[in-house]
């Protein structure tokens, strides 16, 4: 990566500039009921959009970071709504206010941590105006460090026995050890610290970092769905630097051929647990960026369900395409969430019923999509391309080549 | 004294449900190599439709029906989700799995309309008849089901080591290429693998429900899972080891949940059967009775 | 031909949502008549599915019996917007936003205080206050101004089931059983164990993991230990487990429960066995002949509504708060004389209101005022609900 051949660094600037305009839309779009009034109320921070948007943006960090591990590793691990769970409560757990943990932990007699990060950086920049802004905005990147460090640390630990294990076996394992995190953080016995089975809420979310008018309290410029992109962002662009470093390659290697690799000089137990440790940083900020887009931390939530989702994702948008995780998350919490809702409500055309919509059928309908997306489209929408790969006239010659290449080969026949 | 064969009987009991469930596992697995996700919400569905049929139907039509249609599912899924895939790798079928598993959830999900059904059980006297065990009061499926088990295994066993399509099925999980160039139907055998799977997990869904009453539609995910811990514990293909490890878990469970309240580690019974499963994959991956096979390159 | 299954893919997926965006852009039904929307926000899938249709089902009724308010002397067509949360909190926010989207002046729900809780945030940033009609949970209204609800809280409930057993059943020792990881059980059981220790009972507490089945074990222990009462604040795929195997183990000791358990699938397995069965509820059948005659007609002339309420016509507690809340929805509305979200949110807090369940007015907090709950117990010879008494709280 030390050297840039002129094309990749243009290709490289175009990424850049392509992310910046994205950021500079999504802020655009969140604050245009401001500079426009009587925009539709689609376009009002509150509507739906805004809410899949940020769901979206968490979910694709988390789906991409299973990619690495079961696209360009080969592991098939189900373990990703643990980790999820551990950044999501190390999150929470570092960043409820001090004062309101006497009422977040109201049934332990508060909590065993009395203060958050910020708490501690309020001390040092204040807590009003620039200050305060500051020590909010380094707060959460310091506590979702934190989170992704914790998440890394505990699939370091357990990567020593489990990643001796074959793929179902590595995914079966995987999962055991989810249920179990799960299982723990519920104890009621560890309530101080994780306040058993009640939520720990008040933490900031993603709506803190709107910038209010600090005399009316009134938000004038909304940030809220910039937040979860920027994360998503800095940390898909560190995973899409490590699949393409050597790595990356060795990853593929491993996937490709796990005996071949190990031939050729690769240090196959080292290789995996980085994979398997790097995967789960991410998997716990993603937990991290979840706890801050539902507003709490519960154990209940992060349950094996959730992993088959992300899994889910993966397989549409193709095994071994970055670009193809995050264009599925998009697609998928959009439908789900959004698009599709209309299934499930009783829908009359004219005086008829329209037959079979009721409670239950968009998952119905979605389900049997992903089922016809797993057994007739198996690369998923992407494969294993990335976006840039997609360029049209690029393509068009590609597949002349091939044919001329194929017409060579018939006519040396 | 009581309450502790109070505990060993339901631990018998829950044991002997997981068994049912673990033998379809174990058996799915040795042929196929292939986690069948879908299996426990096989057991759901099975106890969906006892109660949506029963309710218009006699009990000695209904069970019949049941295990007829649940044989059908499963011969069904195994056709449309497994058999394209057979040439694909291994994950994209786990995968296929998990994904016929959250479409029958979903799909019950929409049928019951969310509520938690109940399954007919006082229709099924014979089965929930309370009767007596050294002063314990018990249901009489607490006793019939271990002797099922039982029975079951006898003929499964049977089945498996002396009649042809037995031999077949023994051969195509030992090489599943080999056989195939020997001339055995492979997909004729794993479609009788998978009856006898969904039959088992239908003649289970009866005992069970008829001693957990309420049916919800996720109801299934958990004895599936755990069932298949069984399997990997008795050693993936063995039958009698499928058993085994079934009512080990299913006492241990039982007796983690009786432990003191004071200690309040009832709420670790499932944790603990996972946990079970890492330590016996890590320490003795081939389990209690499975084969030791060379890892195929 | 790789390429063109992934064009068709996409076009179907872009198909889909443009399917989705016609149906949730509604055009407003002309100019003639004015429309105020009113949120539902209750899951009909997910564990607490049956509790939210049936919640969702008094709702209804309330609007299908009242649908018009007037404001400003100009009449004012009342519309449900009824979104599923899907009794999860990862579902919930979207769901939330969805009624934001459609407009709506205010909401109502939701049942289960986790979800409820995981919406708050998007409801207060849209200006819109909601109404909870059962959620009990203490941290829904705390250190917020746009919950508001119409139900009492675990505190309280738990406490009146303690007085209860101490005083009604001379319970000695409680055995106290929920499920780990949810917070409406464990809240009440720690409440439950406070007040019952204070008054010098021994409390036995033990939960049980997600999606368990098998409560022989427990049963047995509170056998074991001698319990007085068993009580299980369970959902209701729980409950009825809990009340067919306490049954074929033949336990003696009382089973109190909470209002989740005031559910006609509790009645159902409770019918023909010898258990006695308590729960605490909002509001017991006879409270008000009007209301009960007029829901029972409307279950009974709707298929749907009759699947919604689980296949019978017996009237469920959550159902009598459902309809009690839409009318406190209209008393705001009125109090604000304005469809305007922002003024409701004001008027809210001021109402005051004598339902079905009782007298109905808020704290400073947003929690109802309320000092009595009913118990009631199962005649389980017929299979229908009695009521036991009408029961205070220990020291409030």
């Amino acid at each position: 990566m030390t050297t840039l051949e002129p094309k990749s660094k243009r290709k490289t600037y175009g990424a850049i500039i392509g992310i910046l305009i994205v950021f500079g839309l999504i802020v655009l779009l969140e604050n245009l009921h401001k500079i426009i009034p009587g925009v539709p109320d689609i376009l009002y921070p509150t509507s739906v959009l805004f809410t899949v948007l940020k769901k979206a943006a968490v979910y694709s960090l988390v789906a991409v970071s299973m990619n690495l591990l079961n696209g360009f590793t080969g592991l098939f691990s189900l373990g990703q709504a643990g980790f999820m769970l551990l950044g999501a409560y190390t999150y929470a757990i570092l960043m409820v206010p001090g004062d309101s943990r006497e009422q977040v932990y109201y049934l332990y007699g508060g909590s065993a941590i009395k203060q958050s990060i910020q708490d501690l950086l309020n001390s040092v920049f204040g807590k009003d105006g620039g200050g305060g802004a500051v020590s909010l905005i380094l707060s959460v990147i310091i506590a979702i460090l934190i989170a992704g460090c914790i998440a890394a640390v505990f699939a370091w630990l357990i990567g020593f026995p489990v990643l001796r294990l074959k793929s179902d076996y590595l995914a079966i394992a995987t999962l055991g050890f989810a249920e179990i995190l799960g299982a723990v953080f519920k104890w009621q016995k560890l309530g101080k610290i994780t306040n058993g089975a009640n939520m720990i809420k008040n933490f900031p979310n993603f709506s803190a970092f709107n910038i209010k008018n600090s005399q009316t309290g009134e938000t004038m410029v909304y940030l809220s769905t910039l937040v979860p992109f920027i994360v998503a962002t800095v940390c898909i662009i560190f995973i899409v630097l490590l699949v393409n470093s050597t790595y990356g390659r060795a990853f593929k290697a491993i996937r490709d051929d796990e005996i071949a690799a190990e031939a050729m000089g690769i240090n196959l137990s080292k290789h995996k647990r980085l994979s398997f440790v790097v995967s789960s940083f991410f998997a716990g900020i993603s937990g991290a960026l979840f706890a801050m887009y539902v507003s709490n931390a519960q154990a209940k939530v992060f349950t094996t369900t959730l992993t088959y989702e992300i899994l889910l994702i993966v397989v549409i948008g193709g095994i071994g395409s970055i670009s193809g995780s995050i264009i599925a998350t998009f697609l998928y919490v959009s439908c789900s969430e959004w698009w599709l809702r209309f299934l499930d409500e009783e829908t009359f055309i004219g005086t008829t019923k329209v037959p079979l919509l009721k409670n239950g059928f968009r998952m119905v309908v979605f389900s049997v999509v992903i089922m016809i997306v797993v057994l007739f489209f198996r690369k998923g929408i992407m494969g294993t391309k990335e976006i840039g790969d997609l360029h049209p006239i690029k393509a068009l010659k590609a597949k002349k080549a091939k044919k001329s290449a194929i017409k060579a080969k018939d006519g040396a026949k | 004294m009581n309450y502790l064969i109070s505990i060993v009987l339901s631990g018998i009991s829950v044991g002997g449900q997981y068994a049912l469930i673990a033998i379809g596992y174990t058996m799915v697995y040795g042929i196929l190599r292939l986690i069948n996700f879908a299996h426990g919400d096989v057991f759901m569905v099975a106890g969906l439709m006892c109660i949506y049929i029963s309710a218009s139907m006699p009990m000695y039509i209904t069970i019949p029906l049941v295990l007829i249609l649940t044989v059908a599912l499963g011969f069904f899924i195994e056709r449309a989700a497994y058999k394209p895939l057979r040439a694909a790798p291994r994950m994209s079928v786990m995968i296929s799995a998990i994904g016929v598993s959250y479409l029958l959830q979903n799909l019950a999900t929409y049928v019951t309309g969310g509520q938690p059904m109940t399954y007919p059980f006082e229709k099924l006297s014979f089965l929930t008849r309370t009767v007596n065990i050294a002063g314990t009061p018990t249901k009489t499926v607490v006793i019939i089901t271990p002797v099922l088990v039982i029975l079951l295994v006898v003929l499964l066993t049977l089945l498996i080591n002396h009649t042809k399509i037995g031999m077949a099925m023994r051969a195509v999980s030992k090489d599943f290429e080999t056989s195939r160039l020997m001339g055995i139907k492979i997909n004729s055998v794993i479609s009788v693998t998978f009856v006898i799977g969904s039959l088992l997990a239908a003649v289970g869904s009866v005992l069970y429900f008829s001693t957990y009453t309420a049916v919800t539609p996720t109801i299934g995910a958990l004895p599936g899972l755990k069932a298949f811990v069984a399997a990997v514990f008795g050693g993936i293909g063995s039958i009698p080891g499928a058993v085994i490890g079934a009512f080990i878990i299913g006492i241990c469970e039982t007796v983690i949940k009786a432990l003191p309240s004071a200690w309040d580690v009832s709420v670790f019974s499932d944790a603990f059967t996972f946990a079970l499963l890492i330590i016996i994959l890590i320490f003795k991956p081939t389990g209690l009775f499975g084969e030791k096979t060379a890892e195929k390159v | 031909m790789k390429k063109f299954s992934a064009l068709v893919l996409a076009v179907l997926m872009c198909v889909s949502c443009l399917a989705g965006c016609g149906s949730s852009n509604k055009t407003e039904d002309g100019n003639s008549e004015k429309v105020i929307r009113i949120g539902v926000f209750e899951p009909s899938t997910g564990d607490s599915a049956s509790g939210g249709k049936k919640e969702t089902l008094g709702v209804q009724y309330a609007n299908s019996k009242t649908p018009t308010v007037t404001i400003n002397g100009e009449e004012y067509k009342v519309e449900l917007e009824i979104v599923d949360n899907g009794s999860s909190t990862d579902k919930a926010p979207t769901a939330a936003s969805q009624l934001v989207s459609k407009g709506v002046a205010m909401v109502l729900g939701s049942y289960g205080s986790g979800v409820s809780m995981a919406a708050g945030p998007i409801f207060d940033e849209a200006g819109l206050c909601a109404l909870g009609i059962t959620c009990t949970n203490p941290n829904v209204t705390a250190g917020n101004d746009y919950y508001n609800r119409i139900c009492f809280l675990d505190d309280f409930q738990a406490d009146v089931l303690a007085s209860f057993a101490m005083e009604k059943l001379s319970a000695k020792v409680a055995y106290c059983l929920g499920e780990n990881g949810n917070e409406y059980d464990q809240g009440l059981i720690s409440y439950f164990t406070k007040v019952f220790e204070a008054a010098g009972g021994k409390v036995i507490t033990d939960s049980f993991p997600t999606n368990n089945s098998d409560f022989s074990s427990y049963l047995n222990k509170a056998k074991n230990e001698k319990a007085d009462v068993i009580f299980t604040p369970v959902s209701i795929a729980y409950a009825t487990q809990i009340v067919t195997q306490a049954d074929s183990l033949g336990i003696e000791a009382a089973i109190l429960g909470s209002d989740t358990l005031d559910d006609n699938k509790v009645l159902a397995a409770a019918k023909g066995t010898s258990l006695k069965l308590y729960v605490s509820t909002f509001y017991q059948e006879g409270g008000s002949e009007e209301f009960d005659k007029g829901i029972k007609e409307y279950i009974n002339s709707n298929a749907d509504a009759k699947t919604a309420n689980g296949g019978d016509d017996v009237i469920s507690a959550v159902t009598a708060m459902g309809y009690d809340a839409y009318y406190v929805a209209l008393e705001a509305i009125k109090a604000a004389n304005s469809a305007d979200k922002g003024a409701i949110k004001k008027a809210l807090g001021t109402v005051k209101y004598t339902g079905v369940s009782g007298d109905i007015s808020f704290d400073e907090q947003g929690d109802a005022i309320r000092d009595t709950a009913y118990i009631k117990t199962i005649n389980t010879a017929d299979g229908v609900w009695q009521l036991e008494t009408v029961q205070t709280g220990s020291s409030k």
